[in-house]
């Protein structure tokens, strides 16, 4: 394919592109009157979306669960300390082995995997990556570090670095070029991955081989009565989405240099379905939308404690705001987990297509239905995943 | 020899509350065709009625006794369980059988959680795809978990056995070897003979009664019962009460082997599907099968000689197996043909 037939987007497409490119870049100023616009949940944002855009490509397009996400964002970012620590703090380099790393893991459980499907699939996911994440905490501690976790320490060799900076004082930050990536420059460059990444997911979703994919997911004996042999395809999809998740788990340990085996339990891999499902799955958006909402509750909700939700209900007789706090403070502070779920619970049973559909839904009742109902449909039909 | 034996015991109990769990886990997936990632959660529902009654059971009335002052010249508080105070004798008896007692509790309690669940929600995904049942029982599982953490804390909440089974038994002795050599603990004994009752009661229950019958008849050709003129949802929904009150029980009954907190029910859940997996999707015999399988063979793994040879086996044995099986004998051990089959 020429670099012309790579570029080449439907107007469309370009528009979405350009808008988006906008929003992501125009984070720090839109978002100021939200109270979230702080580099650290911005980096967040960033991160945790181009993980969701990436489980999407596997989940949204082939409808393979994959319940083990979170071991390829465990190894990249160990890959990326290790870089840190070996070679230099420039982020570059350790993005790039981050990346192949978990792209090379990916192909290797997702070769295993993908000899079965359906639950299955799910289940040996969720073993490999329960082993991985019990190895990293056990025999792999040479490697992980164990519990405390892999940390840079002033006396890592540091072979690239040293042979033009020489000695420093105190623990290196990660720099681009000098550029220290923590606050806004770091925002700012997690976020040029991830607009790379979201051009990288339209035009997967645009191509031949994205309608393959779909074929897939709709119809995975047709696809393969009709003569074509589904796996590599598939694998494909789970190796580059394990890229993805390795690229978040790189861009992590870029802002914060720190890589813990936590990363890798199975509650993250479904943190990470819980965003994609939330915001819609299949649709290009969706899973950056339900990822920034689940990040930005996140935030408020953990930030609530009993004396503000007294603040917030004062207005009340005492005996009625002492009832109300007592039953709102289940939902906040440390019982985020528990709206989480319950939104979760009622996203699942009455809108399946997630905030997405919500928003097309809502469209067509200002539009009058109609055509988009028909779409509206089809869709519905799209949301099968194999079996 | 000795320590062969011994690890196949250490494997029995654990095995036991795998093969608990799993077995309702595929009571629910032949009876009702979902997939229930809740059923963790249950398992550990069913730990806190036993932390519950103990607390209530444990309330004390407080008695200031005046004669003798403390160091600090304040009365001294005698505190006794308001049981005791009530039964004397008898309430000590209650305290300390806290844990079997619990039983009795969990036993309402889970069926109403179980067909609350099932009336409540699952009802509504028995015709979606399996990914949406993952899904929603998943966010379910979370909400249950957060629940109970609301209430009860994050931390564990060891909870005793009753004191004359506190002890370890010498089995060496009982098989006519060495004392001191096989030395076992009795609770964990308890608890083996306890998963084997409640599972054959299981299968006598589907085996020899009417209803079972007809619950077997509904698994294997929902149609046809139905076309009978037999309400055969009613009973599906029987049963996964039935599935809940063994997941509850099994983890009354586990409580004073590992204290349970509110994660307790996805750490099982993990390990439970697994062995579900091994076992074959929708073979009871096989789950139950399996999951001792996989208990002693986790407890084998976990002995220093093996470890010697294969560093951290004992940490990813299950998954290991499980894989394997899943690749070379994709329905597992005792899978039926057409169960869950792309």
């Amino acid at each position: 394919m020429n670099l012309q037939g790579i570029f080449s987007m439907s107007r469309k497409d370009l528009t979405t592109l350009v808008i988006f490119s906008i929003v992501v870049l125009a984070l720090p100023i839109w978002l100021q009157p939200f109270g979230a616009a702080y580099p650290d949940l911005m980096q967040r944002f960033a991160i945790f979306g181009i993980l969701a855009i990436g489980f999407n490509i596997l989940f949204g397009l082939t409808g393979y669960l994959s319940f083990g996400h979170a071991a390829f964002l465990g190894v990249g970012s160990y890959t990326a300390v290790w870089t840190f620590k070996l070679f230099s703090m420039n982020p570059i380099p350790a993005l790039f082995f981050a990346v192949i790393m978990s792209g090379l893991f990916a192909f290797i459980i997702g070769f295993v995997s993908l000899r079965r499907s359906g639950i299955y699939f799910s289940i040996l996911t969720l073993a490999f990556a329960q082993m991985s994440y019990n190895l990293a905490y056990s025999v792999l501690t040479p490697i992980t570090n164990g519990e405390t976790g892999l940390q840079l320490e002033s006396s890592d060799p540091r072979i690239i670095d040293s042979m033009f900076v020489g000695e420093q004082a105190g623990l290196p930050v990660s720099n681009f070029f000098g550029l220290e990536m923590s606050g806004i420059p770091g925002f700012y460059f997690c976020a040029i991955f991830l607009i790379i990444g979201f051009f990288i997911t339209q035009r997967i979703f645009a191509s031949p081989f994205g309608m393959m994919l779909r074929g897939i997911k709709s119809n995975q004996t047709r696809m393969n009565y009709t003569g074509f042999n589904t796996r590599p395809y598939t694998l494909t999809a789970f190796v580059i989405s394990g890229m993805y998740a390795g690229l978040a788990g790189g861009l992590m340990a870029v802002t914060d240099p720190l890589a813990g085996a936590e990363r890798m339990q199975w509650t993250a891999s479904g943190e990470i379905v819980l965003m994609t499902i939330l915001g819609g799955v299949g649709t290009l958006l969706g899973p950056i939308v339900g990822a920034w909402l689940i990040k930005y509750f996140e935030n408020i909700f953990s930030s609530f404690n009993e004396n503000v939700l007294h603040n917030l209900f004062g207005f009340l007789p005492d005996g009625v705001e002492s009832v109300v706090v007592e039953i709102t403070s289940m939902f906040v502070g440390e019982g985020w987990h528990l709206t989480l779920g319950l939104v979760f619970v009622l996203v699942v049973t009455f809108l399946p297509g997630g905030i997405m559909e919500g928003y097309r839904r809502i469209t067509a009742m200002f539009t009058g239905g109609g055509g988009d109902g028909k779409k509206a449909n089809a869709d519905d039909k799209q949301t099968q995943p194999a079996e | 020899m000795d320590a062969i034996l011994l690890q196949l015991l250490n494997g029995l109990d654990k095995g036991g509350a795998y093969a608990l769990i799993a077995l309702g886990l595929t009571l629910v997936f032949g009876t009702l065709g979902v997939v229930n990632f809740a059923h963790g959660a249950l398992f550990m529902l069913g730990a806190f009625c036993a932390v519950t009654l103990r607390k209530l059971l444990t309330l004390e009335q407080v008695v200031l006794d005046t004669e003798n002052l403390t160091a600090w010249g304040t009365p001294t508080e005698i505190r006794t369980p308001y049981v005791e105070a009530w039964f004397g004798d008898f309430g000590a008896v209650l305290v300390n059988y806290s844990v079997p007692l619990a039983i009795l509790l969990a036993i309402p309690v889970m069926l109403a959680v179980g067909v609350a669940m099932e009336r409540g929600l699952i009802k509504h995904f028995y015709r979606r795809p399996h990914a949406e049942q993952i899904l929603v029982t998943f966010g379910l599982a979370i909400v249950l978990q957060e629940i109970i953490k609301h209430f009860f804390g994050a931390n564990p909440i060891p909870q005793p056995m009753p004191e004359n089974f506190s002890g370890a038994a010498d089995i060496g002795v009982m098989l006519g070897m060495d004392p001191n050599v096989i030395v076992y603990p009795w609770w964990r004994l308890v608890y083996f003979a306890f998963s084997v009752i409640v599972i054959g009661a299981v299968f006598a229950f589907l085996q020899f009664t009417t209803f079972g019958m007809v619950v077997r008849a509904g698994m294997a050709d929902r149609e046809t019962v139905g076309l009978i003129g037999i309400d055969i949802d009613k009973r599906f929904t029987a049963m996964f009460g039935l599935a809940a009150v063994v997941a509850g029980v099994a983890g009354v009954m586990y409580t004073p082997l590992l204290p349970p907190d509110y994660h307790l029910g996805m750490d099982f859940l993990v390990l439970t599907f697994v062995v579900v997996v091994v076992g074959g999707m929708g073979s009871l015999p096989g789950a139950v099968a399996a999951g001792f399988l996989l208990g002693i063979l986790q407890s084998f793994a976990s002995m220093t000689e093996v470890k010697a040879i294969i560093p951290g086996i004992d940490q990813i044995i299950i998954y290991l197996v499980a894989v394997i099986i899943l690749l070379v004998r994709p329905r597992g051990l005792m899978g039926r043909k057409g169960v869950m089959e792309s």
